[in-house]
């Protein structure tokens, strides 16, 4: 799952959920997704409580549904795997439209598809939402180690500059009638990768001297954010309160 | 064939997503202390640049065989280029970026998810190209050997650790032997794809700047030019890897199915004779449901998952013996 | 007399054993533009390295202001000294203008309103107010330049020195840039292939050559020397015409 990701998921939109501080917003995603994942999977009623909690925050957040539901097709490889489950599965069987199918693979398929679509739902609306520089500010907020951080800055800086200069590369070779459809053929991407790293290193050399010269002594700046406030907070107890109540009540009910 | 990697929520159960959770922060969190060390102030734009350009490099699929495709994953790239702690936390990085910023894989998955794509591909992974070393020539070829096998052995060691955090915690019914089958046997495909970039990709690196490969720090000048590889090394060394696991296991070999059991029930790993209690209460029942020989299956598993086990923990020794003896002034 | 950079007998060598410098004197006084010339390899860029300290000399030495450049004045000499790097994408380094050119004076201790403060007045000077909260990558060639250099004036230098400030500029963007240099009155080091630029802002250039200074001259007596300028791999574009008025300081 690599080439889906070449941009950002951000949707530019002024909703109250864009406007909440990212590291209020992560807290809530985590809580969410956390309440999700323990739920037990008879309890179809509380994944339907969750889902409509979400179609609701897809509202509030301005985002279109059918921009979710595009990006969910990201889990696509997962949920075919998760159709085969029924016809694989051990276990009491049952028929239908003439087919034996598990009753445990079926519960299983549904497990996994439900948990990972309305996970990724959850993710979605947090990168839609939220830009990811202050995905990052947010992190560090929330005690992420500084170094850490730091190296995830630089990373999203310098991601656009190489995956456009590994692009170019890759036009260069293509208009020189270069095209790669075996593995057999990879040396001269492979090649072009290796000489990728060598600049990327040695623009990492420069870029820490460009440090230096702007008088560096190993402390890189923290990022300025604002704290999220107490309505914010409250609006994450919330959600979270609702997703957890439920998840326990399932639980235990069960 | 699906590629379990960057797994959503819900591919595990939540005891493992917890487990995995806790042993991925604190190995990082030995890494993160370990690149402080390692490479001081200057690992900072160099860390990040290189994540940048292993995400980069992750955004471009290949074809391995009909209807699949796989992509470089980097671990072990980054770890002979870089180190292992700075390698494992640059993968980190890159995906827990891929999670938060762009939805790709699962919050609740990323403690298997770093674990499985970061740790033990730049730990076990460099422990392999280290162990392959010794046995190859000290020159630029043998590097890159090394490198193309090790590579290709990371790809398979995730899929294995993937199919082990199966066996304790899967979701759907399953079989574990199904799973670890598909992802072993699918994985050793694209590992094929990563074992040639990352070594070509080490070759063009070594020819440009051989100051810049941390597996090859002991190289001088003279090694550094002898770039060929000989042939009957590299396969002998190749087949070697490949069939640690294969020679092992087949030693249990199916036409002795009760030697396999007594063996498995000798070490432990099942209660012998009556109900597998040990199985009950530790691995999934889903897992070992349906298992034609559930001893069999287990002992591969035993086995494979020690090797891997193993492999990553020399690597992490490795990375604190080799960031003792290294001269600070050198990196 | 000593100017505000005084280089005497330096010598450098890369690690690959490569010798670059073979021995550089130059003298420069407070408020001068000189231009720095010469082929490709020179060691011009190489040179522009030592003045702050990223580089350190096998042999002589360097002092600016007064101060000499060794470990414990770094902190000093970073601040007097502003160097504008040729590839502006490796002196944006953080996520958006503001937070680089904010970078240098919060290194040297500046925090809250004055450091906002100096910011804003940085970017002023370049024309660049609108470029604070855009992440560089995103920016321009021109507008790229134009952040650059804000990000070394917020530290407030005595001197600049500019490696290759008009390659890649459109000719707009470039005339953007002479304007405003020719409006900032710290002293300026311009290592240039762009001859034209050289004789607007500079009246003094110095031409290297493998490692040494091989000429020190007035600019317009340089660019009347076409032997000269051969011998250094130097040439005026085509078409020429020297009758624009030079900038003097």
């Amino acid at each position: 799952m690599g080439a889906g990701h070449s941009h950002a998921l951000y949707v530019h939109e002024h909703s109250v959920v864009h406007r909440m501080a990212p590291q209020a917003k992560l807290v809530a995603a985590l809580g969410m997704v956390v309440s999700i994942a323990i739920t037990p999977r008879e309890a179809v009623w509380a994944f339907a409580i969750y889902a409509a909690v979400i179609v609701g925050l897809t509202g509030l957040s301005r985002i279109r549904p059918g921009f979710v539901a595009v990006r969910l097709l990201a889990v696509a490889p997962f949920v075919v795997f998760a159709l085969f489950i029924p016809f694989i599965a051990t276990g009491e069987t049952t028929e239908i439209l003439g087919i034996t199918l598990s009753i445990d693979g079926l519960w299983g398929t549904w497990n996994i598809l439900v948990k990972a679509l309305l996970g990724a739902s959850v993710s979605i609306l947090l990168t839609a939402t939220t830009e990811v520089a202050d995905i990052i500010r947010g992190l560090s907020i929330l005690r992420v180690p500084a170094l850490f951080i730091a190296i995830t800055t630089f990373m999203i800086r310098y991601l656009e500059l190489i995956s456009d200069e590994l692009g170019r590369m890759r036009v260069a070779m293509t208009s020189r009638g270069y095209d790669p459809r075996w593995i057999s053929q990879a040396r001269p991407i492979a090649s072009s990768a290796g000489a990728l790293f060598v600049r990327s290193y040695e623009r990492g050399e420069r870029v820490h001297a460009a440090m230096l010269a702007r008088g560096f002594t190993g402390d890189m700046p923290m990022p300025d954010t604002e704290l999220a406030n107490r309505p914010q907070w409250a609006g994450v107890l919330l959600l979270v309160g609702v997703f957890a109540g439920t998840a326990i009540i399932a639980l235990v009910v069960l | 064939m699906i590629i379990a990697m960057h797994a959503p929520d819900g591919f595990l159960e939540p005891v493992i997503a917890v487990v995995t959770g806790i042993i991925s922060v604190v190995v990082i969190g030995f890494a993160l202390r370990q690149s402080r060390e390692q490479l001081k102030d200057k690992a900072i734009p160099l860390a990040g640049i290189t994540a940048a350009f292993i995400f980069a490099a992750q955004m471009f699929n290949f074809p391995v065989a009909a209807g699949t495709t796989g992509h470089l994953l980097g671990g072990a790239l980054a770890a002979i280029l870089l180190g292992p702690s700075v390698g494992a936390i640059i993968v980190t990085t890159v995906v827990v970026v891929q999670a938060l910023a762009f939805a790709d894989g699962g919050l609740t998955a990323l403690g298997y998810n770093v674990l499985n794509m970061a740790i033990v591909p730049a730990y076990g992974g460099y422990a392999l190209f280290r162990l392959l070393r010794r046995v190859f020539p000290a020159t630029a070829g043998g590097v890159v050997g090394a490198t193309g096998i090790a590579a290709w052995a990371s790809v398979v060691m995730a899929a294995v650790a993937f199919s082990i955090e199966w066996l304790f915690g899967a979701s759907a019914p399953v079989a574990f032997d199904t799973v670890f089958g598909a992802m072993v046997g699918t994985h050793a495909l694209i590992g094929i794809g990563e074992g040639i970039i990352s070594a070509l990709a080490v070759g063009a690196v070594l020819a440009a700047r051989p100051d810049l490969v941390y597996g090859a720090q002991d190289l001088d000048r003279a090694q550094l030019s002898e770039s060929k590889m000989g042939m009957r090394t590299f396969v002998i060394g190749g087949l070697l890897v490949a069939m640690v696991f294969a020679v092992v296991v087949s030693q249990f070999a199916v036409d002795n199915p009760d030697g396999l059991e007594k063996v498995a029930a000798d070490t432990g790993f099942i209660a012998s004779g009556e109900e597998h209690s040990l199985a009950d209460s530790l691995f999934a029942d889903y897992a070992t449901a349906g298992i034609s020989n559930e001893g069999f299956s287990l002992a591969v598993a035993g086995i494979v998952g020690t090797v891997v086990t193993l492999l990553v923990v020399y690597g992490l020794f490795i990375a604190v013996r080799e960031s003792r003896s290294r001269d600070p002034a050198s990196v | 007399m000593s100017g505000v950079i005084d280089i005497r007998g330096v010598e450098f060598s890369y690690p690959d054993g490569r010798k670059v410098l073979h021995g550089v004197d130059l003298e420069i006084t407070a408020g001068e533009r000189v231009a720095i010339l010469g082929p490709n390899g020179a060691g011009k860029t190489t040179l522009a390295l030592h003045l702050n300290g990223i580089l350190q000399p096998h042999a002589g030495t360097i002092t600016v202001c007064g101060i000499p450049v060794v470990g414990e004045h770094y902190r000093e000499v970073r601040r007097m000294v502003g160097l504008v790097f040729q590839d502006t994408n490796d002196q944006l380094f953080m996520p958006t203008v503001r937070e680089d050119v904010a970078f240098g004076p919060a290194n040297l201790g500046l925090k809250g309103e004055a450091l906002d403060r100096r910011v804003d007045a940085a970017l002023e000077v370049v024309s660049g107010s609108e470029l604070a909260d855009r992440p560089p990558h995103h920016l321009s060639g021109g507008e790229k330049r134009r952040a650059a250099l804000a990000t070394v004036l917020s530290m407030e230098p005595e001197v600049l020195v500019f490696d290759e400030p008009t390659s890649g500029l459109d000719p707009a963007g470039r005339r953007e840039l002479i304007l405003t240099l020719a409006d900032l009155p710290m002293t300026q080091l311009v290592i240039t292939h762009d001859l034209p630029l050289a004789l607007e802002l500079c009246p003094r250039s110095v031409i290297m050559n493998r490692g040494r200074v091989v000429a020190d001259v007035p600019t317009s007596d340089l660019l009347d020397s076409p032997d000269v300028l051969a011998d250094n791999r130097l040439e005026l574009p085509y078409g020429f015409d020297r009758s624009g008025d030079a900038l003097s300081s």
